[in-house]
């Protein structure tokens, strides 16, 4: 046996402890919410292994608040960004990866613009947009400045352009036009690709804050982050357990959603970061 | 290639909608930024007016600038090294033959999928004075009564623990790919020239997977500039603007005090470092590696 398998069993001992003691420190913070957000707020940061489990926190959480609204919100939000998303960006990045056409390769980098300069970035550039659109206060004015992604533009283009032409000629022969070809063959192609930029957005945008902050001021159109952080902030009467159940609740779906299909997930964000 | 006429109106009728969107949100606004970073504020009574480099003088001779400018590089500095070590290693553990390395995986890469403004929450409870499990893990050593986040000389550091925390499982993701990409012929040839574990890590894992650390560096870094969410809710930026960084400056001055020269000039330095770090990559970066 060579040196660079041969691990003394102290060493390998070390790697295993030391691995697990960076694990549990991990899920320490979390742990400690989790432990509160079902126990009493007599036993906040007072240990009991004995301490009555309860959903209380939950249900006084879900009274305190609109939370019912800001998930209705917040889904409502999500799937229309990603409707428009998939449709818009599935066009242009079939137009970039099988046309040749005037103007094509400046107009690519432009795109390339928006992976760096993120719409918050110029926040207060686009809430002058917005409201000159009379859209402050809407879901649609969150969802705007997002609907064109040069991140999905791009992620397709790359797949698309993985395409056999003999697939697409194939399709020709049977008499389909550009947008059939596209349906028919190109699209169903890059399902894998859907999944991955779908379940990195949907988590983005149920996890974005800033602007729907800037864009938001009423509890119609509130989403859940911004949701969470007011119902948070008023911090007279309202407990810890409680707060931790509400920040559970909120971050709940896309929580359990990964525990579920973790492979799926770590593959999407792996798929879309390497871009 | 002769380009026809026809192809060109239909790609550029499916390319439109996406392009328009992306030039208002975009394009436009980087202009008019800038432009607006060269013009007075619009009052009611007062128009807006060209004033040249009046607001970057102002700019410059303003403090909170120079502390949110400087906060933001300590964040970046300190941040993204720490937690790119921290994915590496996470990496190399969930990768080697340990024991319940799924787990693991699970522990390391669940604070991602979480919103920065649950991390928030649940990291304002852990350093909570009185209640925060911080605070009773350090009390059978003596330190009590640390308000982290209210102290000038901690709260920064202790936003800096929350972003490696919520980001190193994410980088950790593409360290692991990485590995898995290195082929295994390498491993044994190194095996058989008696290569120690430490030899074969810094002269074959190590240097391989530099395109990844040159991808995740640069995501880190930009990330460094653009996530703030959790400064809204721990620290609104305070004690005395310990924790402000360039982002929410512009936040501060377009919405708080709706200035919007300043606001435009702050955004102009954010715009322009973005910038440096996306030419900095392309200069560093081996092309063919990203980019087709």
């Amino acid at each position: 046996m060579s040196p660079i398998d041969r691990q003394g069993p102290v060493s390998e001992t070390l790697e295993t402890v030391a691995a697990w003691m960076l694990g549990l420190l991990w899920l320490l913070p979390l742990a400690f919410a989790v432990w509160t957000a079902f126990h009493p707020s007599a036993f906040v940061a007072k240990f009991d292994l004995f301490a009555p489990l309860t959903l209380k926190n939950f249900e006084d959480a879900w009274a305190a608040a609109p939370f019912a609204r800001y998930f209705l919100n917040t889904t409502i939000l999500v799937i229309g960004i990603l409707v428009a998303q998939f449709t818009l960006c599935t066009l242009a990045a079939f137009a970039f990866a099988r046309f040749e056409f005037w103007g094509k390769d400046v107009l690519f980098l432009l795109i390339l613009v928006q992976l760096l300069v993120a719409p918050e970035v110029l926040m207060l550039e686009n809430y002058i947009t917005i409201r000159s659109l009379g859209l402050v206060d809407t879901l649609a004015g969150i969802a705007l400045p997002y609907l064109g992604s040069a991140f999905g533009i791009f992620l397709l283009r790359q797949t698309f352009k993985s395409v056999p032409k003999e697939l697409e000629e194939a399709a020709r022969v049977e008499g389909c036009s550009s947008l059939g070809v596209l349906w028919r063959v190109y699209v169903p192609a890059a399902k894998p690709i859907y999944l991955a930029y779908g379940l990195v957005m949907v988590s983005f945008h149920w996890n974005n804050y800033v602007w729907p902050l800037i864009i938001t001021n009423s509890v119609a159109n509130r989403p859940l982050t911004v949701g969470l952080a007011v119902f948070a902030s008023v911090d007279q009467g309202i407990d810890w357990s409680i707060i931790c159940a509400a920040t559970l609740m909120t971050s709940g779906p896309l929580l359990v959603a990964f525990l579920l299909f973790q492979r799926q997930f770590v593959q999407s964000f792996l798929r879309a970061g390497i871009r | 290639m002769k380009l026809s006429t026809r192809t060109t109106i239909h790609a550029w009728l499916m390319v439109l909608p996406a392009c328009a969107l992306l030039a208002m949100f975009t394009h436009i606004p980087i202009v008019t930024t800038i432009w607006h970073s060269f013009h007075s504020t619009p009052k009611p009574r007062r128009p807006s007016r060209f004033v040249g480099l009046d607001n970057y003088r102002d700019m410059l001779a303003d403090p909170i600038f120079w502390k949110s400018l400087v906060n933001n590089l300590v964040y970046a500095l300190t941040s993204v090294p720490i937690s790119v070590a921290l994915a590496l290693t996470m990496a190399l553990f969930v990768n080697s033959k340990l024991r319940g390395k799924g787990f693991l995986r699970m522990a390391y890469f669940t604070p991602t999928v979480l919103p920065m403004i649950a991390v928030a929450n649940i990291w304002l409870f852990f350093y909570n004075p009185q209640y925060g499990l911080l605070a009773a893990a350090l009390k059978p050593f003596g330190i009590t009564g640390i308000n982290w986040l209210g102290s000038q000389d901690t709260a920064l550091w202790a936003l800096i623990a929350v972003a490696i925390w919520k980001e190193a499982g994410f980088f950790m993701i593409f360290y692991l790919a990485a590995l898995q990409q290195i082929p295994t012929d390498l491993r044994e040839a190194a095996a058989i020239e008696g290569a120690s574990r430490w030899t074969y890590f810094w002269r074959i894992t190590f240097p391989l997977l530099m395109p990844t650390t040159l991808f995740v560096l640069v995501n880190a870094v930009i990330n460094a500039f653009r996530l703030v969410d959790h400064i809204f809710v721990m620290t609104g930026g305070g004690p005395d603007n310990a924790t402000s960084v360039l982002l929410f400056q512009i936040y501060v001055a377009g919405f708080k005090f709706f200035d919007q020269a300043q606001a435009a000039t702050l955004s102009v330095v954010l715009l322009a470092i973005l910038f440096l770090i996306a030419i900095g990559q392309f200069m560093f970066a081996d092309k063919k590696v990203h980019y087709q």
